[in-house]
């Protein structure tokens, strides 16, 4: 028989009983429809977690300065003060695989316009900060190498602190105070809004790090360097070579810790990235779980199906079926039954999907891949699961069979 | 009846040469059941020749072991000790796939229960030996219209079997065993759920196929049916008891004519 013959047989056998056949085809629906919005979920995840990455700075190495072990006392991170800007410098200039890098310092402080204040973090740095960290400005400009030079009173807004002490007005040229300093602004950052861990990246103002040390804290020591490296791959071997530079520049022996930690930015990516996808696959599994479920729906019905149809089989075999005959008719059966589930549960997930996206503003990312994958996995148990109902039916004597009422 | 038309068959026509030639040869067939404890011993040994053309009618007791012959025939049951010969060839030794491919080519099948596939039309049905035959669409369907033409059901095509009467379902079938041009058609008790007026209209058809050359087989209890066939071979016990030709054979055009009409939906 040609495959158009059996398939044509197969759908008017399923239509017979649409109520039945619709009813095992649930399984597979609310199975693949689950595996196709979890795994959209789970990308959507995914992505997310990618923009946020991208949006810290690419290639960022974060250098902090370390605990200190005081007489067996290890005082946590932060601790020391030799993290030093000549440090900042010497990456910059001693390691061929940095491409910039920019100091950090920073203190907490009421900043102060004409009628508006606000308690703020004031970070001291230099121009090219912004650069490593991939933030624009939304008005004005950047502080200069010159300012960072002669300590000037210059500062730059973050888009919070520009939103509570000058609302929608121009603050550019105006003054504010941080502490009983007056500086001018020079330029607003562009609306970042939280990060993963749901802090305000937007809160901060931002003053040349010399003028911060001077004026401000009177403290010459940085809290970290931040270096952006010349490639992603290279900032690898960048967290090497930052570290064996650092530990030579503060004088640490062998065997000694750190009085620093270098993170690379694309550890904690790739960190969360797994962690999201392991999330993606549990889910995906859990999920598949039920298409199990659904494919022994599909053989307990098929098994019915090979019981009433006893007669049938019968007939056909007397008449000139061979035992693959009736193998594939049967097997042909599930495997419509287990397909058209499968589509069905693609238009479910995606419409699931949607909904989610809608209601709870999840990002929901369906892939093709994983439309295929539920079709190909769908035939795949509609195959295995239809295989054992239709061996039993090529498998029946005719004699018998004929003989069934 | 007298709408049959002419149709070819693989079987040849009844010349007095090939006439001897044996279509069916069954030689010291037995068969035994094993039902565990006890063993039935349902053929003891029979000895068979069926010519191209014949028409035979088997007739028997339950118990007799006439079925269990006519599943053999049927291959659709193999002889435990004993050769089968169908056309020359020993099907005793064949396999599976080539015993179906006998019973979809060389045999057709009527059945006591009819056994029509229910919601299916009558053309599908007898569309679906040729399904097994591979043959294209469309031949399928020209095949299977032809034949219903043959049994007087031509205008009744996309009818179910729920919607025919005991004689056209059964018309239908015969019909279906014949979609393949079989050289033998084997019928088990086609009568036995048939009123006697189209019990004899059943009998026309045969006996109008078997004029057609035909090898026609039929298994039956009734003595007045088993009466149109050329010869009736009796089974007791698993043994063939008598094998007579039958003489002053009627002609089931002719009896119907004697038998009052009746409305047949």
């Amino acid at each position: 028989m040609d495959l158009l013959a059996i398939l044509r047989i197969a759908i008017r056998a399923l239509t017979r009983n649409k109520m039945r056949s619709l009813l095992t085809m649930l399984g597979i629906i609310i199975g693949v429809g689950a595996v196709i919005a979890t795994v959209g979920l789970g990308q959507g995840a995914q992505q997310q977690v990618q923009n946020q990455i991208a949006s810290m700075g690419t290639n960022l190495l974060y250098i902090s300065s370390g605990s200190v072990n005081k007489g067996g006392i290890r005082l946590g991170g932060g601790a020391t003060k030799t993290l030093v800007n000549d440090d900042m410098k010497a990456i910059e200039q001693e390691v061929p695989t940095i491409a910039e890098a920019a100091p950090g310092a920073g203190t907490s402080a009421q900043v102060v316009s004409d009628n508006q204040n606000w308690y703020t973090r004031v970070t001291g740095t230099e121009p090219q900060y912004f650069d490593i960290r991939n933030w624009t400005f939304d008005r004005g400009g950047n502080f200069t190498a010159d300012d960072v030079q002669r300590a000037t009173n210059v500062v730059v807004l973050g888009a919070t602190v520009q939103q509570n002490l000058f609302g929608n007005t121009d603050s550019i040229g105006q003054t504010v105070r941080i502490g009983t300093l007056p500086f001018q602004v020079v330029g607003v950052l562009t609306a970042k809004g939280q990060s993963g861990l749901g802090q305000d990246q937007d809160d901060g103002v931002y003053v040349p790090i010399t003028t911060l040390q001077k004026k401000i804290t009177g403290q010459d020591w940085l809290q970290y360097i931040m270096a952006s490296a010349v490639s992603q791959p290279a900032s690898y071997a960048a967290q090497g070579q930052i570290t064996a530079l650092l530990r030579d520049r503060h004088r640490i022996r062998p065997g000694q810790d750190d009085d620093f930690t270098v993170r690379n930015l694309a550890d904690v990516a790739q960190l969360a990235d797994e962690s999201s996808k392991v999330m993606t696959m549990l889910l995906a599994s859990i999920a598949g779980v039920s298409l199990i479920v659904g494919g022994i729906g599909i053989m307990n019905i098929m098994l019915v199906s090979v019981t009433e149809r006893t007669r049938e089989i019968g007939i056909r075999i007397a008449i000139g079926a061979t035992e693959g005959d009736v193998l594939r008719q049967f097997l042909s059966e599930s495997v419509v039954l287990s397909l058209a589930g499968g589509i069905m549960g693609i238009l479910f997930g995606v419409a699931s999907s949607i909904a989610i996206t809608k209601l709870l503003g999840w990002n929901i990312l369906v892939s093709p891949a994983a439309m295929g994958a539920a079709v190909v996995f769908s035939m795949a148990v509609g195959i295995f699961f239809g295989f054992y109902p239709a061996r039993k039916a090529a498998m029946l004597d005719p004699i018998e069979a004929l003989r069934f009422e | 009846m007298a709408t049959l038309a002419q149709v070819e068959f693989n079987a040849s026509p009844l010349i007095e040469a090939e006439a001897l030639k044996p279509v069916i040869a069954v030689e010291d067939v037995h068969k035994y059941y094993d039902l565990g404890e006890t063993k039935v011993h349902a053929l003891r040994g029979v000895d068979l020749k069926i010519a191209s053309g014949e028409f035979v009618a088997i007739m028997g007791s339950s118990g007799s072991g006439k079925s269990t012959f006519m599943n053999m025939l049927g291959c659709l049951d193999k002889p435990t000790s004993g050769r089968y010969f169908l056309e020359g060839t020993d099907v005793s030794q064949l396999d599976k796939k080539a015993l179906a491919a006998i019973r979809n080519k060389k045999l057709g099948f009527v059945f006591q229960g009819f056994n029509l596939l229910s919601r299916t039309t009558a053309l599908e049905n007898v569309e679906l030996p040729t399904l097994y035959a591979k043959l294209d669409k469309e031949a399928r369907l020209d095949r299977a219209k032809e034949m219903l033409k043959l049994v007087g059901l031509g205008e009744r095509l996309d009818h179910f079997p729920s919607q025919l009467s005991g004689g056209q379902q059964q018309r239908v079938a015969i019909a279906r065993a014949l979609a393949n041009r079989p050289s033998i058609l084997l019928a088990d008790e086609p009568t036995g759920n048939l009123d006697s007026r189209t019990s004899v209209e059943i009998m026309q058809i045969f006996q109008a196929l078997n004029d057609q050359g035909l090898t026609i087989v039929l298994v039956t209890h009734e003595p007045d049916i088993a009466q149109f066939a050329k010869r009736i071979v009796v089974f007791r016990d698993g043994k063939i008891r008598h094998d007579n030709l039958v003489q002053q054979r009627p002609r089931a055009a002719d009896v119907l004519k004697t038998l009052p009409a009746i409305d047949e939906d």
